[in-house]
C-alpha cells in the first residue's frame, strides 16, 4: 500500500510539473493555433538560469531563502524574455504564412536554443543545488512523500489558482479569451492583439520557468537536453486534455503523470518514455480533440 | 537607412540581446570546484554581432524591396539561371554530361577519405529526395523520417547477422519493410491535421529508437550490431578502398534512379494529386481525389527511399546502434529539404551538398553545425520560404502578339 501511495504522489508531482509546461502550449495554441515547439527549450532555459543564479549565490554565501527567491525571479524573468523574443523573431513574421511554416520555424528555434545552451555552457549533466530543504514535520512520512513533492504540489496548486483568476476576471485575461475566440473580432473591439499574443507567450514562459526550477531541484540535475523530452510530454498532456483548453491541460497532465508513474512502478522503467509517446499516438488517433477540447469544424 | 533613429533602434535591440543572453553566455559556474567565471567578452561579441546582423538584414530587406519594385515596373519575369538551363535542352544535356563525368572520375582523383564524405552527402541527397516526396510534394510534415531509415538499417543488420543474407538481397527487402512501416504508421495517423501529424510522426520516431535501445534480445540494445557485411561484388572480395569506391558508384546509380523516378512522379497523375492535396485538401477531395490513398502512397514511398538508404548506411559503416537514429537526424534531413526549397528536386540536391559538405570542410565550425541548422530553419521560413531554388510550377502563358 505504501508503494502505491508513493507512486501516486510521484505521479501527481510529475503531473503538476507537466501541467506547468502544458499550460504554455495550450495557451499559445488557443490564441494563435501554433504548436510552440520551442516551449520545452524555454523550460530548459528557465532551469539553467535558475541553476546558474543559484550556484553563483551559493558560492558567494547567500542564505537559502534569498537564493530560492532570487533564482526563482531570475528564471521567470529570463524565460519570459526568451519567450517574448522568440515570438517576435520566429513567429510574428509568419502569422499569415501557410500552416507548416511557423511549425518548421519553431522546430528550428528549438534546435537553435538547445545548441546555444550546449555551446555556451556544457553538455554534461550539472548537479542542481538543493533549494528545497527537508522539512521536520514531514519526517514520519518521508519514505513515502518527500518534502520537495509537497512543495511542488502546493506551489503548482497556488499558481493554477492565480492563473485561473487572471484568465477569468482580469482585463488581460478577458482580452486573451476574446483573442482566442476570434482574432479579427477582438481587433475590432479595440484589443491590441499583438500585445495580447506577447502577453500569452510571457505568461506561458514564466509558468514553464517555474516548472523548470521545481523539477530541477526535485531531480537534482540538469543538462541542455531536458527540454526536448519534457516538451514532448507536456505537449502530450495538453493534447490529451484537449489542446486550447486550460482545465484540459491540467487534467491531461495529471493523467499522464499518474500513468507514467504507475507504468514505470509496476511494469518496467526501461520504457518510461515509450508510454508517453504511445499515449500521445493513441489519443491523436482515437480522440484528436482530447478529453475536454472542442472538435474543430472547418468551414469552406 | 543610417538615420539616427535606425541606429538608436538597432542599439537598443543589441542591448536587449545582451541582457537576454547574459546568464547563459556570460556566467559559467563550476558547481563542483565552486568557481564562477565571468566571460564579459561574450557579452560584447553578442552586442556587436547583433548590431551588425540587424543592419545587414535591414539592408538586404531594403535591397530586395527595391528590386521587387523594379521588377514590377519592368513587368517581366526574370528566371534564375538554373531554371533557364533546365528549360534549354541543349544546355541541360551539356551540364548533365559534365556532372556525370565529374561524378564518375571523382574517386580516382580524390582520396578515399573524400570519397567517403561524398558517399555520406549522396546518402543525404537520396534521403532528402525521399522526404521531399512527403513534405515538399504532399505537404505532410514528417518529423520521424529517421525511423524508416532505422528500419532499413536494422533490417539489413539483423537479416545479415541471423541469416547471412547479402546486401543485394536485403536492399529491396529493407526498402519494402520501411515502406510497410510507413503504411502501418500512415494508416491511422493520416487523417490528422498537419501539425498533429508532425508530432505523431516525431513520437513514432522516438518510439522506434527507444524500442531499439531497450529491446536487447531483438536489437542488441545500445551497444548495437557490428561486423555487418559490406556489399558483395559478384562474390569477389574487395579491398577496403575498393569497397568504398564500389559503394560510391552504387550511391551514384541510386541517386540517378531516385532523381529519375521522383522527377517522373512529379509530373504524373499521382504527383499532381499530391500537389493539389498540399494546396487545398477540401478542393482536392471535391475533384474526386482519394485523399487517404494519395497520402498513404506519399508516406510509404518516402519511407521506401529512407529504408533503401538505411540499408546502404548499415553496409557503409558496418556498425549501427540506436544513437545514429535520433530526432536530430530527422531535423537535418528536414533542414536539407527546407533549405533547398520544398518540392524542388535540384534544390534538395543543392541543400544536401551544402549542409553535409560544408561542415565537413569547415572543421573549425563543425561544433556549430546544429546551431546553424536550427538558425537556417528559422531564417528560411522568415526570409525565403520557397527555399534556395524554388520549385517552378508548369504554367502556360498566352501571348496575344503571336
Amino acid at each position: 500500500m505504501d508503494y502505491f501511495i508513493e507512486l501516486l504522489f510521484s505521479g501527481l508531482t510529475r503531473g503538476s510539473i507537466y501541467a506547468l509546461i502544458a499550460l504554455g502550449y495550450t495557451m499559445v495554441y488557443g490564441i494563435i493555433g501554433l504548436i510552440n515547439f520551442a516551449h520545452g527549450e524555454i523550460y530548459m532555459i528557465g532551469a539553467f538560469t535558475a541553476f546558474i543564479v543559484a550556484t553563483v549565490l551559493s558560492i558567494y554565501g547567500f542564505p537559502l531563502l534569498a537564493i530560492v527567491v532570487v533564482a526563482g525571479v531570475a528564471a521567470t524573468v529570463w524565460s519570459s524574455a526568451y519567450g517574448y523574443t522568440i515570438e517576435k523573431i520566429a513567429y510574428k513574421p509568419l502569422r499569415h504564412a501557410p500552416r507548416l511554416s511557423p511549425l518548421i520555424s519553431a522546430i528550428g528555434m528549438s534546435i537553435f536554443l538547445q545548441n546555444y545552451v550546449l555551446l555556451a555552457q556544457t553538455s554534461d549533466f550539472l548537479p542542481f543545488p538543493e533549494l528545497i530543504p527537508e522539512f521536520a514535520f514531514m519526517e514520519p512520512v518521508a519514505h513515502i512523500v518527500g518534502s520537495s513533492d509537497l512543495v511542488i504540489l502546493v506551489t503548482t496548486t497556488i499558481i493554477m489558482l492565480i492563473l485561473t483568476f487572471v484568465i477569468k476576471f482580469t482585463r488581460i485575461g478577458k482580452a486573451m479569451r476574446a483573442t482566442a475566440q476570434d482574432r479579427t473580432m477582438a481587433m475590432l473591439v479595440g484589443i491590441n492583439v499583438n500585445n495580447i499574443i506577447s502577453a500569452t507567450f510571457i505568461i506561458g514562459s514564466a509558468l514553464a520557468a517555474i516548472g523548470g526550477l521545481l523539477i530541477a531541484s526535485h531531480i537534482g540535475q540538469i543538462n541542455f537536453y531536458i527540454g526536448f523530452i519534457a516538451g514532448i510530454k507536456a505537449f502530450t498532456a495538453a493534447v490529451l486534455g484537449g489542446i486550447g483548453s486550460i482545465p484540459g491541460a491540467v487534467l491531461g497532465s495529471l493523467i499522464l503523470g499518474l500513468t507514467e508513474s504507475f507504468a514505470t512502478g509496476y511494469i518496467s522503467s526501461d520504457y518510461e518514455d515509450v508510454f508517453a509517446f504511445s499515449l500521445l499516438v493513441l489519443i491523436l488517433i482515437f480522440k484528436p480533440s482530447g478529453l475536454l477540447g472542442k472538435a474543430e469544424t472547418q468551414k469552406v | 537607412m543610417f538615420s539616427y533613429k535606425e541606429i538608436k533602434k538597432t542599439a537598443l535591440i543589441s542591448l536587449w540581446f545582451v541582457f537576454l543572453t547574459f546568464p547563459i553566455m556570460v556566467i559559467k559556474v563550476d558547481p563542483i570546484e565552486r568557481i564562477v567565471r565571468w566571460r564579459w567578452d561574450n557579452a560584447i561579441y553578442v552586442g556587436v554581432g547583433i548590431f551588425f546582423t540587424r543592419f545587414l538584414i535591414e539592408y538586404l530587406k531594403d535591397r530586395n524591396n527595391k528590386r521587387q519594385a523594379a521588377k514590377r515596373s519592368a513587368n517581366k519575369e526574370s528566371q534564375p539561371i538554373i531554371h533557364s538551363i533546365i528549360a534549354n535542352p541543349k544546355q541541360r544535356n551539356i551540364v548533365i554530361v559534365v556532372l556525370l563525368s565529374t561524378a564518375f572520375i571523382f574517386p580516382f582523383i580524390f582520396s578515399t577519405y573524400q570519397t567517403n564524405i561524398m558517399i555520406t552527402a549522396l546518402m543525404y541527397v537520396v534521403l532528402g529526395l525521399g522526404l521531399n516526396i512527403v513534405v515538399g510534394m504532399a505537404g505532410l510534415l514528417d518529423l520521424g523520417f529517421v525511423a524508416f531509415y532505422a528500419v532499413g538499417a536494422y533490417s539489413y543488420a539483423l537479416l545479415n547477422y541471423h541469416f547471412g543474407l547479402g546486401f543485394w538481397a536485403v536492399l529491396p527487402i529493407g526498402g519494402c519493410l520501411a515502406g510497410l512501416a510507413g503504411l502501418i504508421l500512415g494508416f491511422p495517423v493520416l487523417r490528422l491535421r498537419g501539425d498533429y501529424l508532425a508530432i505523431v510522426t516525431l513520437g513514432f520516431g522516438e518510439i522506434i529508437r527507444l524500442v531499439l535501445e531497450n529491446w536487447n534480445d531483438f536489437s542488441m540494445g545500445p551497444s548495437g550490431i557490428s561486423n555487418i557485411d559490406r556489399p558483395g561484388f559478384f562474390g569477389i572480395e574487395l579491398s577496403l578502398n575498393g569497397s568504398i569506391m564500389y559503394l560510391y558508384y552504387i550511391m551514384i546509380v541510386l541517386m540517378i534512379i531516385t532523381i529519375f523516378i521522383v522527377n517522373r512522379l512529379q509530373d504524373s497523375r499521382l504527383g499532381r494529386a499530391w500537389i493539389a492535396l498540399r494546396e487545398d485538401e477540401i478542393a482536392c477531395q471535391a475533384m474526386g481525389i482519394d485523399k487517404r490513398k494519395t497520402k498513404l502512397v506519399a508516406f510509404s514511398l518516402g519511407a521506401f527511399w529512407a529504408g533503401i538508404v538505411g540499408v546502404i548506411f548499415a553496409a557503409k559503416t558496418t556498425f549501427i546502434n540506436p544513437a545514429s537514429f535520433t530526432f536530430l537526424e530527422s531535423a537535418i534531413i528536414l533542414s536539407i529539404v527546407v533549405l533547398g526549397g520544398m518540392g524542388s528536386i535540384i534544390g534538395v540536391i543543392m541543400g544536401a551538398f551544402i549542409l553535409i559538405l560544408l561542415p565537413e570542410y569547415l572543421r573549425a565550425f563543425s561544433e556549430y553545425r546544429m546551431l546553424v541548422f536550427g538558425g537556417i530553419l528559422v531564417a528560411m521560413m522568415v526570409f525565403r520560404p520557397q527555399g534556395l531554388i524554388s520549385n517552378i510550377r508548369r504554367t502556360y502563358t498566352f501571348n496575344k502578339d503571336q
